[in-house]
């Protein structure tokens, strides 16, 4: 690394003051005036300070400068390249400039937010300019690749956002393999009763979509499967899925029924519901499951355990049982992917002094959810845990999980409207007492609120505080037998100790227990929560940093069916639209072999996490296959003869980046010291 | 030594976006480091650091994505076994190793990227300019 000459170019920088993101605290005409003048023999031609560089007018003024002045290169000093990189690029195009012949210094996100002292923001911001001009002058133009997209579309979980996203392209007339852990699809919305604020039945709105998603020409249900590898880039990811064994042949069995009905072993059925119900060893989840085809729980099956039974193989009439079915490994090729996982209940078992698994009346929200519906275990009755008292008096615990600091800090965002919807049934079902205890009540969307005002009127007791205990310890009459809600009461300003006969918990939604390997999977990240983190939380929320990647719905963070309704038809629109280009640009920043230095040792082969880089065995010489590269540049680490180089990171483009800065910083310190 | 001057060379995905997420919650830090964005941790080569320092840099700062969030997946991998061996190369040449820093900062963590910002920015600030050490 030899030291760096000076290309002749000419440079314009535009600094932007961002309204006062940026002037607030960075003097920006300053900047401008010295750029104009100290990085004159660097190449700057002209310096210009402007309102908002990346309106259309802002915009408008590069490309006058490039085609009147003659610019060969542009510096626009304003926010994150995130944020605005493509906009200046595009503009740059526009006037003929190669887009990357442009550079960003970012002086809003790391200057003008981050630095109280307006002296020293304003110096930063000098060195930034400064860096990105000393970059800017040894650019190169590079041409962009154009790869075909794969119109294929995978789509992860096959919850309400997942079916919504599936039927939006598959209607369009792409393909879409639609995969599922659970042996039906449905996700969580089939458990459900009655949906806030309408009430209207769960079931009714979703099985019609479950059923339009299982029989679609252009869907390809794969449930009871999970993915395995996640391997390409957009346009064109191949995919591994494993199908686990059923143990049941779908082209002969026709969900008669028949071999759950002759099965004679029980299970607790812990996933559907919730720990409150029954289910077979072989068994579909519920009634209207898609498809209709049942699987074999090979943990609980007492051939699988004890050699002998085969009593759903002697009455299957279609003779569908297979028990020597193994997993089956599925490669799919697909251009886009949509991650729709979901959610995971937070555990009240994780809050002892609520006694969820100690206190037998109460409940979490889930197992409400399910003794309320009408095909779930108990048929629709409220009852308590004996399975045939009806409770006289229903406490509804809010935030439990959610908006504490032991716990999740966030808001779970539904359970407000969930726990009204509660009060509602419990009131409509038994009649009884019912007891709201919350902390705020947060009803901020659609006739929402109205939903909460008609609660009020149909007499729900609402109590502001969050409960500290749940206990059978009775202190006073009236309490024995009972449960006791100790909570204060922020609103008179009291202790109150509650007695109830049942509590419901309702739990706050947290992110998949296995979010993190799923983000690895598929190359995107998650927030401190495990929440699948969004490009842009405002502007793009289902696009990940990952091109090809989208998210949608409860995986992304808390939401109710509306938005993750939403949400699944965003995502489908992204892919879409990207499918509708036919081909996509893609990184055109690779890695590149000097074959003249190149001493064939292959270390960057061993360093590439792509198998981007093959060794000419005739040549003795290494060589980068450009399609696969992404340009990470570690190869361009690794190197010892240095013969690889990055294009756009080029050791010419960061050395002179950072002489830039720091030639700022000692002009600075000179100034000083006299 | 009141002003120190810092390099960070931050990996594209993570930490320069966790760097964002700092200058969007206006967290305040010093303003001695000044940032260059490469694609990955992975291409900072020890030669990048060595030429740094003969700049005349007080400190060097390498941050990248958290060992398995590498959005090269296996790039900051490279970087993890390089920059330890790289220090070590720096404490025989007579460098303080302690001048170059090494840590993972995710896009989430603003609040991780303003404190490891200030905590080394004080550090160097203890140490006596490095070209001063040089002469």
């Amino acid at each position: 690394m030899s030291a760096v000459n000076k290309p002749e170019e000419r440079v314009g920088v535009y600094i932007c003051h961002c309204g006062s993101n940026i002037a607030g605290t960075v003097d920006v005409a300053e900047v401008s005036q010295w750029a104009g003048k100290e990085l004159a023999q660097n190449g700057v031609v002209v310096a210009r300070d402007y309102k908002f560089m990346c309106s259309s007018l802002g915009q408008e003024l590069i490309e006058k400068d490039i085609r009147e002045l003659g610019l060969t290169r542009v510096v626009v000093a304003s926010c994150s390249p995130h944020l605005h990189e493509p906009t200046f690029r595009n503009a740059c195009a526009r006037a003929g400039l190669n887009p990357y012949l442009f550079e960003m210094a970012n002086i809003r996100e790391q200057v003008s937010w981050v630095t109280t002292d307006k002296v020293e923001a304003t110096k930063k911001a000098k060195a930034l300019v400064a860096a990105a001009v000393g970059r800017v002058v040894h650019q190169k133009p590079l041409e962009s690749l154009f790869v075909p997209i794969d119109p294929n579309v995978l789509i992860v979980g096959g919850g309400i956002t997942g079916i919504q996203a599936a039927l939006e392209i598959a209607n369009s007339g792409q393909h879409v393999y639609l995969v599922e852990r659970e042996p039906s699809i449905g996700g969580h919305m089939a458990q459900f009763d009655k949906t806030f604020p309408t009430l209207d039945c769960s079931a009714c709105i979703l099985t019609p979509k479950m059923f339009d998603a299982g029989n679609h020409k252009n869907i390809t249900l794969l449930t009871w499967s999970e993915v395995e590898k996640v391997e390409g880039y957009i346009g064109n990811f191949t995919v591994t899925i494993r199908k686990r064994a059923r143990y049941v042949d779908t082209s002969l069995c026709t969900g008669c029924g028949v071999c759950s009905e002759k099965c004679p072993k029980k299970v607790v059925d812990s996933v559907f519901e919730a720990g409150l119900g029954y289910r077979k060893a072989v068994y579909t989840p519920f009634p209207q499951a898609v498809p209709k085809y049942p699987v074999i729980d090979r943990q609980n099956c007492t051939f699988f355990l004890k050699g002998t039974c085969k009593a759903c193989e002697k009455f299957c009439p279609t003779g569908a049982i297979k028990f020597d079915q193994t997993d089956e490994i599925v490669t799919v090729k697909v251009g886009n992917i949509i991650l729709a996982t979901g959610f995971d209940l937070f555990d009240a078992r994780k809050i002892p002094n609520y006694g969820y698994g100690r206190l037998a009346n109460v409940f979490t929200s889930l197992e409400f959810e399910r003794m309320t519906n009408a095909a779930g275990p108990t048929s629709g009755r409220v009852v308590m845990r004996d399975g045939v008292t009806q409770p006289k008096s229903v406490a509804i615990i809010h935030c439990v999980g959610s908006r504490d600091k032991h716990y999740h800090n966030y808001c779970s965002a539904i359970c407000c409207m969930q726990s009204l919807k509660f009060a509602h049934l419990v009131k409509e079902k038994t009649g009884g007492e019912v007891f709201q205890c919350y902390i705020d009540m947060r009803t901020p969307a659609k006739t929402y609120d109205e939903f909460y005002q008609r609660l009020i009127h149909e007499g729900v007791n609402f109590v502001r505080g969050k409960v500290a205990e749940i206990t059978d310890a009775a202190r006073n009459p009236g309490e024995e037998g009972k449960l006791i809600v100790q909570v204060e009461d922020t609103l008179i300003g009291k202790q109150r100790r509650i007695p109830v006969d049942m509590v419901v918990l309702s739990a706050g939604l947290e992110a998949r227990h296995d979010a993190k390997e799923v983000a690895q999977k598929f190359g995107i990240s998650c927030s401190a929560d495990d929440w699948f983190i969004e490009r842009h939380p405002k502007l793009d929320p289902v696009a990940t940093m990952t091109d090809g990647v989208f998210i949608a719905g409860a995986c992304q963070g808390p939401k109710d069916i509306p938005t993750s309704v939403a949400q699944g038809a965003a995502a489908a629109a992204r892919v879409l639209s990207i499918i509708g280009q036919g081909e996509i640009e893609i990184e055109a920043a690779t890695a590149v072999v000097d074959d003249v230095t190149c001493v064939g040792c292959k270390e960057c082969i061993a360093s590439c996490p792509y198998q981007a880089i093959e060794y000419l065995e005739e040549r003795g010489k290494a060589h980068v296959i450009e399609a696969l590269c992404k340009g990470c540049g570690t190869c361009v680490g690794t190197c010892l003869p240095k013969s690889i180089s990055l294009k756009h990171f080029t050791d010419d483009q960061l050395v002179s980046e950072m002489i830039g800065a720091m030639q700022v910083m000692k002009s600075f310190e000179m100034a000083e010291v006299a | 030594m009141n002003e120190p001057k810092i390099i960070g060379f931050l990996c594209n995905w993570c930490s320069y976006r966790g760097a964002d997420t700092a200058g969007m919650a206006r967290m305040k830090y010093p303003p001695n480091v000044k940032i260059i964005r490469v694609p990955c941790s992975g291409r900072i080569s020890p030669e990048l650091v060595l030429r740094t320092f003969r700049e005349g840099a007080d400190g060097v700062m390498v941050l990248g994505c958290h060992i398995g969030d590498c959005h090269y997946s296996t790039g900051n991998h490279r970087t993890a076994k390089r920059m330890p061996v790289l220090k070590k190369l720096l404490e025989y040449t007579g460098i303080d190793s302690d001048r170059l820093y090494i840590n993972w900062v995710s896009a989430a963590e603003g609040e991780k990227f303003s404190t490891v910002i200030k905590e080394f920015t004080e550090k160097i600030s203890a140490l006596p300019p490095f070209m001063e050490t040089m002469k």
